[in-house]
């Protein structure tokens, strides 16, 4: 390996490593909301929980129902609504995430896990819907 | 390094919906959390008149469904109970080694701990006036022995607090307490307390608060035998030659304000939290065992309802096998006593008003993580002369409880390595179990280094992944409108379980909300 490539290769790894320890240094960084930024780790930090690391959802004596392949995120309101104010085994997570946080992961639930609902996904929407 | 602002225990979940959402929330967050009310048990239920052949199906084996089934068939009603796990307990529950525990998503953990540990992921304490948990622990001769909730030589802990080294409890509590009263003395002998104090009030203030505050003759919290007493010497007394004590040096009032660990003392003077605090011996699932040995022949275990369909006549409950969710049978009797949690039951096809669904359809389940960690000494005692108790701290682990039992015992220990709410309970239970236990490890080492070498093994559990409750525990949408609606009976079924009580989260509430229920149908039934 030459120095230049040995050089790239280092500046390549800080560019890929520096957004995630952002992220390591988010978890757990406040007892009462979500510090994590960007819809992919926000799903991961919070959602993936219930809903599971591929939106395949599980099942026990209820059900956390799966987000893959899931017509329901076509409205993007749907998710929003759902996740400001909660509804049976989903609680409420309006105070645990912002605006921008919320439209940031429903955007990516709506484009992840077989999902291709492009239509962008703005803060306005999850503002008026609180 | 990552700054802790604060673990969030049940404490401070209230300081944040307190200031989030006034004080009318507040209270109904005190009353859902357990700390503003009560037990209303007064002994054993007393049925009296014949039910007259009457059935009820029970849906739930937790400690409300088996309290109803106990008590209903005493006074002689057909009873059956549908179980969605293979033992009895829902809530109740204890983790042994050997146990396998497999969580939503698939997750298993095999519990590796020695033969006598356990820890209990949910109820693992027992207040002294919960007088209807205690009365069915008599009556089942299960062994109860003393929790120690508050220990003053336990830790108290904060990141960036003296330099996130912990101070024993006893000194935060002296210091705190010696500093509040000098001042007070002060303000009372400056005469500044003239308008609202009369002067022999004044009088006796003061000399109270040389006994509170362990003050000196001259109203002052200085470095002395006497305040070393109740914080703990620099050298403790002994005997012989070198026998004379060297007294402690207290913490400045402003190192003990800044510190922040003036939060946690008064954690253990809440009415559930004072002493005496009791726990079964041997895990808390000996009340469940308790009631099973009573009831167990009632219940059909792997039941998992799918339909609950109720008409003028009674009530027809569908299930299948938990396990494969098939071999479709159903259950009928003349009344139902519905002990699901609504989290599950809002997801269960039925028939019941439109007014209940609406309750059950609000109501959202707390997350809560609890750790259970085995090490193979017990550091705690032998190094640090740590027997039961809690440490504070504001890490994400929130606390370390240390085991109230087979005190000086050799060999492997287990420790509640964590108990947390809120936004780290969230983070925790979207976390493998391997990568939580690793976390309450790493987090733990930062109070007791012994962590890191003496580690064996050790379980997580997160209440959302619970596969039988997806929660810890209900929190009402709206308590004040909803609660009438929710306890009334609803055609032919009536709800119980510590959602249905003022004592939510405890053992007591579910208890409580059943012994209400079965008085409730047995008045409808015998009037009928």
């Amino acid at each position: 390996m030459t120095k230049l490539t040995i050089a790239a290769a280092a500046a390549l790894s800080l560019f890929l490593t520096a957004p995630a320890m952002a992220q390591d240094a988010a978890m757990f960084a406040s007892p009462s909301k979500l510090t994590q930024t960007g819809g992919e780790n926000i799903y991961k930090a919070i959602c993936a929980g219930c809903h599971m690391p591929e939106g395949q959802g599980a099942v026990g004596a209820g059900k956390y129902p799966a987000l893959a392949n899931n017509a329901n995120l076509e409205s993007a309101g749907y998710p929003i609504y759902l996740i400001i104010h909660g509804q049976k085994a989903m609680p409420a997570l309006g105070s645990v995430l912002d605006d921008q946080q919320i439209a940031d992961v429903v955007a990516y639930i709506r484009t992840s896990f077989g999902n291709d609902f492009a239509e962008p996904v703005t803060v306005e929407e999850v503002t008026d819907a609180r | 390094m990552t700054e802790f602002k604060s673990g969030m225990s049940r404490r401070d979940l209230l300081a944040m919906i307190g200031t989030v959402a006034g004080s009318v929330a507040m209270y109904n967050a005190m009353t859902t959390l357990g700390f503003a009310q009560a037990s209303t048990y007064d002994g054993p239920v007393k049925l009296e008149g014949d039910p007259k052949g009457a059935s009820v199906l029970i849906l739930g084996a937790g400690l409300a469904g088996m309290t109803a089934a106990l008590e209903l068939r005493a006074v002689g009603y057909k009873v059956q109970v549908l179980e969605y796990r293979e033992k009895a307990g829902g809530r109740c529950w204890t983790l042994r080694g050997g146990d396998k525990y497999v969580e939503l998503g698939g997750f298993e953990q095999e519990v590796k701990f020695a033969e006598g540990n356990y820890i209990n992921p949910g109820p693992w304490r027992i207040p002294h006036h919960h007088y209807g948990v205690l009365d069915y622990c008599k009556r089942f001769g299960v062994k109860l022995e003393p929790f120690i909730q508050t220990n003053f030589n336990a830790y108290l802990h904060r990141t960036d607090a003296f330099e996130g080294k912990p101070v024993r409890f006893r000194e935060a509590l002296t210091d705190y307490r010696g500093h509040v009263s000098e001042l007070l003395a002060k303000v009372v002998n400056q005469n500044a307390l003239d308008e609202t104090v009369s002067a022999d009030d004044a009088k006796l203030l003061l000399e109270s608060l040389k006994t509170w505050g362990v003050l000196d003759e001259n109203y002052a919290y200085v470095k002395s035998n006497d305040t070393s007493e109740f914080r703990g010497w620099a050298k403790e007394p002994g005997g012989g030659v070198d026998g004379a004590p060297v007294p402690s040096e207290p913490m400045t009032l402003s190192d003990v304000l800044q510190s922040r660990v003036w939060q946690h003392l008064v954690d253990g003077d809440s009415i559930e939290h004072q002493s005496t605090i009791f726990q079964p011996v041997g895990g808390m699932d000996m009340i469940a065992k308790g009631f099973e040995k009573e009831v167990g022949d009632l219940i059909t275990y792997n039941a998992k309802v799918t339909k609950i369909d109720q008409s003028d006549t009674g009530v027809t409950v569908t299930y299948v096998d938990s396990q494969s969710g098939e071999g479709t049978e159903t259950a009928s009797a003349d009344y139902c006593i519905c002990t699901i949690p609504f989290s599950i039951l809002g997801q269960i096809e039925h028939n019941l008003s439109g007014e209940m669904t609406a309750v059950i359809d609000s109501m959202s389940y707390a997350g809560s993580v609890k750790f259970g960690l085995e090490f193979k000494r017990r550091f705690w005692e032998q190094d640090e002369r740590i027997y039961g108790g809690i440490t504070y701290t504001n890490l994400p682990i929130s606390l370390i409880s240390y085991p109230s039992t087979n005190y000086f015992s050799d060999g492997p220990g287990v420790l509640l390595g964590g108990y947390s709410w809120g936004a780290t309970a969230y983070q925790f239970n979207a976390m493998s179990p391997e990568d939580r236990v690793k976390k309450a490890v790493e987090y733990g080492a930062q109070i007791h280094p012994q962590y890191t070498a003496e580690f064996s093994n050790g379980v997580a559990v997160t209440w959302h992944r619970v596969p039988w409750v997806l929660g810890c525990f209900g929190i009402w949408a709206d308590k004040e409108n909803q609660y009438a609606t929710a306890a009334a009976m609803d055609g032919r079924t009536l709800m119980a379980g510590e959602h249905i009580s003022y004592l939510p989260a405890w053992q007591e509430g579910a208890i409580l909300s059943a012994i209400d229920a079965i008085k409730r149908l047995h008045a409808h039934v015998t009037a009928a």
